[in-house]
């Protein structure tokens, strides 16, 4: 990973109050966006998530506190000018009718004057890294583009002037729900690249879990409710509002997730055709953990269980006794798959499979109960206790 | 209408080219200057309405009035103020571009999609550069629409400033076909001139069509 090209972003006491209203829009909002990393506003309607992120760019002026960005004043530059260095999507894109995608990429470039050759290049660049082939796209219209094409688009003409700090406003809002997965995950690995400073607005809290390395929950009025990690807010809600707002299934979102290959991996007994009963039975004794041996075939992938009830008698093995079906999951299966994966099975045990499909451990479901009972890391870099009153504030 | 022939005397047509040259450009002068002349000032009024839509109303009501008042009587009006001059023909003229031009230049500027304000505006464009470079281009197709149905209808206005005593294709039809009733080359002289305005008031209308086109590419394609 490279350094981030990001710039941090600061909120201090931050308040917006519209003339003619007693109640304000946001209220004294105080949070820190490290460089480099993606921050999720949510909340309910009316709860200033849109407010909070246009006011970084001065869409929507402050009344009250102060926005830094990489520590300066975001009033020390005209509006015009702070606009055209923070990249800036918007749920309809937003892209021009009558500009060809690379002119409605080259837009910010252009208000900034720069030549025509690095103009040029750089929206080739572009068009490139969000995965449009820049000979096919350039010189068509927005109209004869798909929504994810579109939507894609925006993200390049956002990046185009390489800006530290993005604002996304519900970005995949109006994509369909299986695309919409796709564009995120594009996204994230796009992220991992580029390091920008993202603001990202959302209704949706799964998409808050997914998107963000923090998260700031808002509730109506501008109040921030909690300020965290994502594991963290699942694990310590700071009030019955997060905890209502997250929903009553928090427990899975944490399954969603964690991934199989943070578990303690249990090493299996592993049996090959033809081997014999009795030395089985005496590697079994041995393990405290495990009633079950791992058939396996000549490649290492598995085959079924062996239980105790197989291993009476002396002898070789008889491969046809064994129990088929050992669930297998990867390292990269989310802990709610492998769970949902290991219940479906009589032997609650997953076992782990590299890509080729060979065995590589086993783990319980007991270890992914321990993994939800572990301490979480939270938005100060400490690790909390699950459950752990006031974790945050 | 003797010798067999019929009302239209093709010697006559041809013996005064020259005349209905001069006639044809006078026509489309008068014409050019009003469109233009009502463009701008549109355009300023459309700009005002912009600024504070309180002026909508008003606007569209004075431009409406004097849309509404034949173009006789306005003639007449004037007269007595800028005689029979070109001025006279021109405030006329403009004043009956106005009412479609302002409609349409508000109603394109209106029917642009708020999200590309929004785009511009978070882009970084000042608001000049949102109005020239975002707004116009878009707002273009229902403006050329307008700006044709003003040039048409000027072109058929041109014809009546005959009846002051200005050129242009109304010379044909007022001073050499109704005023000489008795004239056996009066029909000729109608005929033509009605028939060189409309062709005309075609021209204009496809000329416009096509440069809206060349100028549009965008609304034109669709696919995907």
């Amino acid at each position: 990973m490279q350094d981030a090209s990001g710039a941090v972003v600061a909120f201090e006491h931050v308040t917006k109050r519209y003339p003619g209203s007693d109640a304000p829009a946001v209220d004294n909002l105080t949070l820190t966006v490290p460089a480099g990393e993606i921050c999720v506003l949510v909340g309910p309607s009316g709860c200033g998530k849109t407010t909070s992120m246009k006011m970084v760019n001065r869409l929507i002026e402050p009344t009250g506190g102060r926005i830094t960005i990489g520590g300066e004043d975001i009033m020390s530059l005209p509006a015009v000018e702070l606009r055209r260095r923070i990249g800036y999507v918007i749920q309809q894109v937003g892209l021009f009718p009558h500009l060809t995608i690379g002119e409605n990429t080259a837009v910010v470039p252009k208000l900034l004057r720069w030549k025509a050759d690095r103009t040029r290049k750089r929206t080739d660049e572009l068009l490139d890294i969000v995965g449009l082939d820049p000979a096919r796209y350039r010189d068509r219209y927005p109209n004869e583009l798909s929504g994810g094409e579109r939507q894609r688009v925006g993200v390049a003409r956002a990046l185009a002037a390489d800006p530290p700090v993005m604002l996304m406003d519900e970005p995949f809002g109006a994509v369909d729900p299986i695309r919409r997965d796709g564009l995120q995950n594009e996204f994230l690995r796009l992220q991992s690249r580029v390091r920008k400073t993202i603001i990202f607005v959302t209704h949706d809290v799964d998409e808050a879990i997914k998107m963000g390395d923090r998260i700031a929950i808002l509730q109506r009025g501008g109040i921030l409710a909690q300020y965290d990690t994502p594991a963290a807010i699942l694990a310590n809600p700071a009030s019955e509002f997060v905890e209502r707002f997250v929903g009553a299934d928090r427990g899975l979102k944490r399954l969603s997730m964690g991934r199989v290959r943070d578990l303690d991996h249990i090493e299996p007994v592993i049996v090959r055709s033809g081997e014999d009963r009795a030395e089985i039975r005496k590697r079994l004794d041995r393990s405290d953990e495990l009633t079950f041996a791992l058939l396996v075939d000549d490649d290492n992938r598995p085959l079924g269980w062996i239980d105790q009830h197989d291993l009476r008698g002396d002898g070789p093995i008889d491969p046809g006794a064994a129990t088929p079906g050992a669930p297998t999951v990867e390292p990269e299966s989310t802990l709610r798959d492998a769970l949902s994966a290991m219940l479906g099975s009589s032997v609650q045990l997953g076992v782990v499979v590299d890509e080729r499909g060979r065995v590589a451990g086993l783990v319980s479901v007991d270890a992914i109960g321990e993994r939800l009972r572990a301490p979480v890391r939270g938005v100060d870099g400490e690790l909390h206790e699950v459950g752990e009153a006031d974790a945050t504030s | 209408m003797s010798d067999g022939e019929g009302p239209i005397r093709i010697g006559w047509i041809v013996d005064r080219l020259d005349l209905l040259g001069e006639l044809l450009r006078d026509h489309v002068i008068l014409t050019v200057l009003a469109v233009v002349i009502g463009l701008i000032i549109s355009f300023g009024l459309a700009l005002a309405i912009r600024g504070s839509p309180r002026l909508y109303g008003p606007i569209i009501g004075v431009s409406g009035t004097l849309y509404a008042i034949p173009s006789i009587a306005l003639f007449s009006l004037l007269i007595p103020i800028t005689g029979v001059s070109i001025v006279t023909a021109e405030i006329a003229l403009v004043s009956y571009t106005l009412l479609i031009l302002i409609r349409n230049i508000v109603e394109g500027l209106n029917g642009v999609p708020p999200e590309a304000i929004e785009a511009a505006n978070g882009m970084g464009y000042t608001r000049t550069q949102r109005l020239l470079r975002v707004e116009l281009p878009l707002a273009l197709p229902v403006i050329v629409a307008g700006l044709r149905i003003a040039t048409v209808t000027t072109v058929g206005l041109v014809t009546v400033t005959a009846l002051i005593g200005l050129g242009g294709l109304g010379y044909l039809i007022v001073n050499l076909g109704i005023l000489r009733g008795s004239s056996p080359f009066a029909a000729t002289a109608i005929y033509t001139g009605v028939a060189l305005a409309v062709a005309l008031a075609v021209f204009a209308d496809l000329a416009l069509l096509a440069l809206q086109r060349a100028l549009t590419p965008w609304a034109r394609r669709r696919s995907a």
